[in-house]
């Protein structure tokens, strides 16, 4: 398989770190350590060649009873070269955390928030993090795969 | 001071609540809460087949239903390979930007309203009305369309439907004058609306801000002309761009976006193609599934010919438009739906496709599609495990990196610009909370 620009470099600086790479459906797709989060996206949005400037999504995905469990995934978007590139992280643990990539992008702010607040994963360093969509009472992480749809809480309001 | 700004205000069209801290006039700071229409769209959409997704996407931005349906079966089309007719595209197309229209013009009556313009809003609300009726007699509904299915749309246009929609958009653009003449140069709304609500386009990009929002600073991006989908490259149309990143210039591009929309829905009526006729009821053209039967049960080929009358709302899904408007794919074809009433094959297939526990099944993977939407990037994310059911389906809705940005953007502004401000955001709650 011919690798892309994008994945060629990742792989060449970050080889240590890259877990898989493959480019289904004609989607550019890495999955990379945890550890080395922060820096392969400040590497996508700096390198001068890359310019990944937009932080188009960011979202988690439940594979319940696979470890790890979670696995954060960032669609990245370069305005100049007009192309996209997928990053996945696996997160584990009863605690599941990454870094934030607040300090990259405001735009992390709130969809970090949503993350939180859907799948209960913390993000390391992220400067205001509470739910966004559920109110605070709220409890539990709706999208989480063991949290059942027909499951009722009280509607309660702030204090 | 310290002022909460809504959820039921009447100024605010949607349900978030601001909590302004004020000095005198000026807003120091803002934070925005959202989340008041939260339905759960996502892990809805988990429980459920691909196709009964389709009701929940129309609610997602429901000023523009159309958009939605046809992302979210893109991005399950990805996922399967599909390859759907060029009518088929073209017919995506026209709906898309005839909903496009009609977002624009709320946005546009609406904020106008905001500002005292009231009749604005009445002749805004006049076009998108004939709109809608364009829109109804295609899918049978105004707002509730579901009117994509995988792999293709319900039905095929109606009769006339070229010639209406050459008289509704000859009259909407007139309306479209009418609107520039009364809001373009008028004293009030400029002042109000010019040099309010200033994002620079830096603070665009790092806040992932797309569509007429990020146009309005000046930067090229429409997804439509970066990525095209369906069959957008064929067609001739700008994309505006403003300068100041105000309120102004959002409402200059979305004026002169909906002008463009109008171009591209001329071309596309100018060149559709009437695509395969292969396959009539008298059945002179045997198509493979017919070749099975005939071959497995010879009778089935005296009940085909028999005249079946189909219901009213199914119009345009008979036989003879559906290989124009339906991939030809085994794992997503639901019969012509006279054969579903008169020959047990068609009616087992039927069944296959929309029964729980059978349906549509996408293979293992992951997609992102991205379609223009009215208020930019409309992003589809889709996990398959390969049943028929999704596995994770994320929607990337654009107005939420807009309504992230919105605290800062209030920020040095009055408190009566908030509602222009908050206006031309054109927030759709139901995109925003999911």
């Amino acid at each position: 398989m011919e690798k892309s620009k994008t994945l060629e470099k990742i792989v060449g600086k970050f080889s240590e770190a890259v877990i898989d790479l493959h480019s289904q459906l004609g989607y550019d797709t890495v999955i990379i350590a945890k550890s080395a989060l922060l820096e392969v996206a400040r590497f996508l949005k700096q390198d001068p060649e890359l310019q990944y400037n937009y932080l188009m999504d960011l979202t988690a995905v439940d594979y319940w009873k696979r470890t790890p469990r979670f696995e954060m995934v960032y669609h990245f978007l370069s305005l100049k070269n007009k192309y996209r590139v997928r990053v996945k992280v696996p997160v584990g643990g009863a605690e599941p955390e990454v870094d934030s990539l607040t300090s990259l992008w405001p735009a992390a702010n709130w969809y970090e928030r949503e993350v939180y607040d859907m799948f209960g994963i913390k993000f390391k360093g992220h400067p205001d993090l509470r739910r966004i969509l559920m109110y605070p009472e709220f409890e539990g992480h709706p999208l989480r795969k063991d949290y059942p749809i027909q499951k009722r809480q009280p509607r309660v309001g702030p204090k | 001071m310290f002022l909460n700004i809504g959820p039921a205000h009447p100024a605010m069209h949607g349900v978030i609540q601001i909590h302004a801290e004020l000095d005198g006039e000026i807003v120091r700071k803002a934070d925005i809460e959202i989340g008041y229409l939260h339905r759960a769209f996502e892990k809805h959409c988990e429980t459920g087949t691909y196709s009964q997704c389709f009701p929940y996407t129309d609610r997602l931005n429901y000023a523009s239903p159309l958009i939605n349906n046809f992302g979210f079966a893109a991005a399950v089309e990805k996922l399967m390979g599909l390859e759907i007719p060029e009518r088929c595209n073209y017919i995506r197309i026209i709906m898309s930007e005839i909903s496009r229209i009609t977002d624009h013009l709320t946005c546009i009556g609406a904020s106008a309203m905001e500002l005292g313009a009231f009749s604005v809003f009445l002749y805004a609300i006049k076009a998108r009305e004939w709109l809608y009726e364009l829109i109804e007699s295609v899918t049978g509904a105004r707002l509730t369309v579901s009117y994509a299915r995988i792999g293709g749309v319900k039905a095929d246009l109606p009769e006339g439907f070229e010639e209406r929609c050459q008289a509704t958009l000859q009259k909407t653009r007139e309306v479209l004058k009418e609107v520039d003449q009364l809001l373009t140069r008028n004293r009030i709304f400029y002042d109000r609306m010019c040099g309010v609500g200033i994002i620079s386009a830096d603070d665009a990009v790092d806040y992932g801000i797309t569509g007429p929002f990020l146009r309005s600073t000046g930067i090229e991006y429409d997804v439509r002309k970066a990525f095209p989908y369906f069959l957008y490259e064929r067609f001739a149309f700008d994309i505006p761009i403003g300068e100041h990143g105000d309120n102004y210039d959002r409402y200059l591009v979305r004026m002169e976006e909906m002008y463009q929309s109008i171009r591209i829905i001329e071309q596309a009526l100018d060149t559709i193609p009437q695509g395969p006729t292969n396959v009539d009821s008298e059945g002179n053209v045997i198509d493979p599934d017919l070749m099975a039967d005939l071959g497995k049960f010879g009778k089935t080929s005296g009940l085909l010919k028999n005249e079946v009358l189909i219901q009213p709302t199914l119009q345009g899904s008979e036989k003879r438009y559906h290989d124009r408007v339906r991939a030809k794919s085994k794992e997503a074809w639901l019969p012509p739906k006279e054969q579903v009433y008169s020959n047990i094959e068609a009616l087992m297939n039927h069944f296959k496709i929309v029964m729980l526990g059978h349906g549509i099944r996408p293979p293992k993977g992951e997609a992102y599609v991205a379609v223009e939407g009215a208020n930019g990037e409309l992003g589809f994310y889709i996990v398959s495990d390969g049943t028929d059911r999704p596995w994770r389906v994320r929607c990337h809705p654009p107005c939420f990196p807009i309504m992230a940005a919105l605290g800062k953007i209030l920020v040095g502004d009055q408190v009566a610009d908030i509602v222009p401000t908050f206006g031309s955001v054109n927030m759709i709650a139901g995109e925003l909370d999911r």
